[in-house]
């Protein structure tokens, strides 16, 4: 019999989405071991969203509270999470790839001589233990990781499973714990928003991506009509962050966030092998380039030859009309 | 101030990646060999972070086999002083065993401050930085940007960019590890006289069999391949109003992804 431990984020009060794919993946796994999901969320009130994952099958939720986790700070969120790990005494513990989810776990990990392998896109059970596997050099390919430790951890790419179909009627057990806190190294002394209501990339379900085509910080804004069409996020090619037309938050590719989209809008980016590492895995890739050759093109599911300062304001116009944003 | 930075030599991000027959991993024969991309970042950030302290050593710390001095030589010709290579030959390590060498093989230079990558572009695992400083029991911010010594040079201020286009503004007691993302700062080139000094300046070798003291990897990997090629699309021709209305009508009705 195995438990499956894994960490749920709340942000403002509510699940992530990517979360809700993991209680659903905790579920299945723990089932295959004999085993519960346990959930454990790590923060300021966030022991009422906590309740939710009940939907997803998971009966108990670990709450760790304290002024001291109003942040994301490393050393004190590992230390909260190994607290629940040394009382539920779990074989596997998952969290997302997300910012704080690659930090935790490598250093819960080697406290606990875990293996652990980042970023999986599949786990399953083999053998009575985890078995994952994830892309390497930032996706140009693949490997399976088998564990030889006795506790296996893993983090999940966002938008790579199921979400389960939620039973609204259903609420986990939340037990509240109080964080212990100790003299940390690290304080948090402000924290800036540079770009107000930017949403974040990596769990974004569509992206619209502007090149050095665009030209300016200016022309950027076609591109941002285009997502507000679609309620997608914005991205950008490392050409457009170095020329300034927008900030490196934005840059998608392996020295910028790596994507995992329904939908992948490319316009005036001709597909280098640093930008394709980053969103090769997107479900449906678009691009829109005037040069026929380019590589994007080999990549893309569905491609447009021409001006993008042409085709976008009447994409926009057209997406507008059959959704209404 | 005594400044460490850990440097993995690493495939240039333009390779194209190509897998031994039997999956055992990749095949390492027409690879151009440069340092991690982030590590470079982590390499300049240090040698300003010695500027700013008004002098003392960089010293490049790497685990890897006898072909990473070339990386090790290239950071000394950018301006650091030495190079310590722990000689990782004959032994298969992970990130954990990666960890257990790189803290041993530190732990007696006092570093006040030590530098990594964000990632290193091979593995993208994501992992040894934040084990070496939970080995060493060190604080460690990752991913750090925009990086200041503090007054009291015993501790520096950083940018930690986090989702969302948010910025925290951290400041971290020494000793601890940084590890870099790509910052404001290009990592500068090496000059001529810098690639000749650095031919004289010593890297130290120890062996990995040594500092492992029984340790032993966490994980296997197997099944190296490829991604599955993605088939070939569709290109929409016609007026620019028609394929626009086509690929809307594609996106939804074949794709149905909007
Ligand atoms: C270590 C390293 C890391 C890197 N990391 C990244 C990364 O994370 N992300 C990244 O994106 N890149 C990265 N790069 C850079 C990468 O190699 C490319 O230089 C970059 O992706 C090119 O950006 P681009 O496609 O916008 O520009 P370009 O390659 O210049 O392409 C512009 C495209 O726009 C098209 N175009 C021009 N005008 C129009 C128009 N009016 N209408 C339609 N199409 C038009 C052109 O045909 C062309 O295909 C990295 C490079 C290195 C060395
Ligand atoms: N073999 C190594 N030698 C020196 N530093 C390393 C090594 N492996 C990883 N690192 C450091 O740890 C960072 C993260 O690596 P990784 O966990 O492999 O993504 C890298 O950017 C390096 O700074």
């Amino acid at each position: 019999m195995g438990n499956v431990l894994f960490i749920a984020e709340v942000e403002n009060g509510k699940l992530k989405g990517y979360s809700k794919e993991l209680a659903s993946k905790a579920v299945e796994l723990a089932s295959q071991c004999e085993g519960q999901a346990y959930g454990v969320v790590i923060g300021e009130s966030v022991a009422q969203a906590a309740e939710e994952l009940g939907q997803y099958g998971v009966t108990q939720v670990t709450a760790v509270e304290g002024e001291s986790l109003e942040s994301y700070i490393g050393e004190g969120y590992a230390k909260a999470l190994l607290d629940v790990v040394s009382q539920t005494k779990p074989q596997i513990i998952l969290a997302s790839a997300s910012g704080s989810g690659k930090d935790i776990l490598p250093r819960v990990a080697f406290k606990l001589k875990a293996g652990l392998a980042t970023d999986c896109t599949e786990l399953k059970i083999e053998n009575g233990k985890l078995k994952a596997k994830r892309p390497i050099f930032a996706g140009k390919a693949l490997v399976d990781v088998t564990f030889v430790s006795d506790v296996q951890m893993a983090s999940a790419r966002p938008n790579s499973f199921m979400v389960k179909q939620a039973d609204v009627t259903k609420k986990a057990q939340v037990n509240k714990v109080a964080a212990t806190t100790g003299g940390s190294k690290v304080k948090i002394k402000e924290i800036q928003t540079a770009e107000k209501g930017m949403k974040d990339l990596s769990e974004a379900e569509i992206i619209v991506s502007g090149g050095r085509a665009l030209g300016s910080g200016e022309n950027f804004k076609i591109i941002r009509e285009l997502a507000d069409s679609l309620g997608a996020t914005v991205g950008a090619s490392r050409a457009a962050v170095d020329a300034g037309y927008i900030s490196h938050d934005h840059q998608v590719g392996q020295t910028g966030k790596t994507v995992n989209p329904k939908l992948y809008i490319a316009c005036g980016i001709s597909g280098a092998i640093q930008h394709l590492a980053g969103m090769r895995t997107s479900k449906v890739i678009v691009a829109i380039n005037k040069d026929s050759e380019a590589p994007i093109f080999s990549k893309a599911d569905y491609g447009i030859v021409g001006d993008l300062f042409q085709l976008l304001p009447i994409l926009t116009r057209k997406f507008k009309e059959l959704l209404g944003k | 101030m005594k400044i460490g930075v850990l440097l993995k030599q690493t495939p240039d991000t333009e390779t194209k990646i190509k897998i031994k027959p039997d999956g055992s991993g990749i095949d390492e024969s027409d690879i151009k060999w440069v340092i991690n991309p982030y590590d470079e970042y982590g390499v300049e950030e240090a040698l300003r972070l010695k500027d700013a302290a008004g002098g003392g050593e960089v010293v490049v710390v790497t685990a890897g086999s006898k072909r990473a001095v070339d990386s090790m030589r290239q950071a000394l010709a950018m301006g650091a002083d030495r190079g310590i290579r722990i000689d990782t030959e004959g032994v298969s390590l992970d990130s954990y065993t990666t960890a257990v060498i790189l803290s041993k093989a530190i732990q007696s230079e006092n570093f006040e401050v030590l530098f990594a990558g964000k990632q290193a572009v091979d593995d993208d695992c994501v992992q040894v930085a934040q084990m070496t400083a939970t080995a060493l029991d060190w604080p460690c911010i990752w991913p750090a940007e925009h990086i200041e010594l503090g007054a009291d040079k015993k501790s520096v201020v950083v940018t930690r960019p986090v989702a969302g286009g948010i910025k925290e503004i951290m400041e971290m007691t020494l000793p601890g590890i940084l590890c870099c993302d790509k910052g404001e700062h290009e990592p500068r080139y090496a000059s001529l006289p810098g690639i000749m000094k650095a031919k004289s300046k010593p890297i130290a070798e120890l062996k990995a069999a040594d500092l492992l003291a029984g340790e032993t990897p966490k994980v296997t990997w197997s099944g190296f391949r490829l991604p599955p090629e993605r088939k070939a699309g569709k290109i929409l021709k016609g007026e620019p109003e028609a394929v626009c209305a086509e690929l809307v009508k594609l996106l939804r009705e074949e794709a149905k992804v909007i």
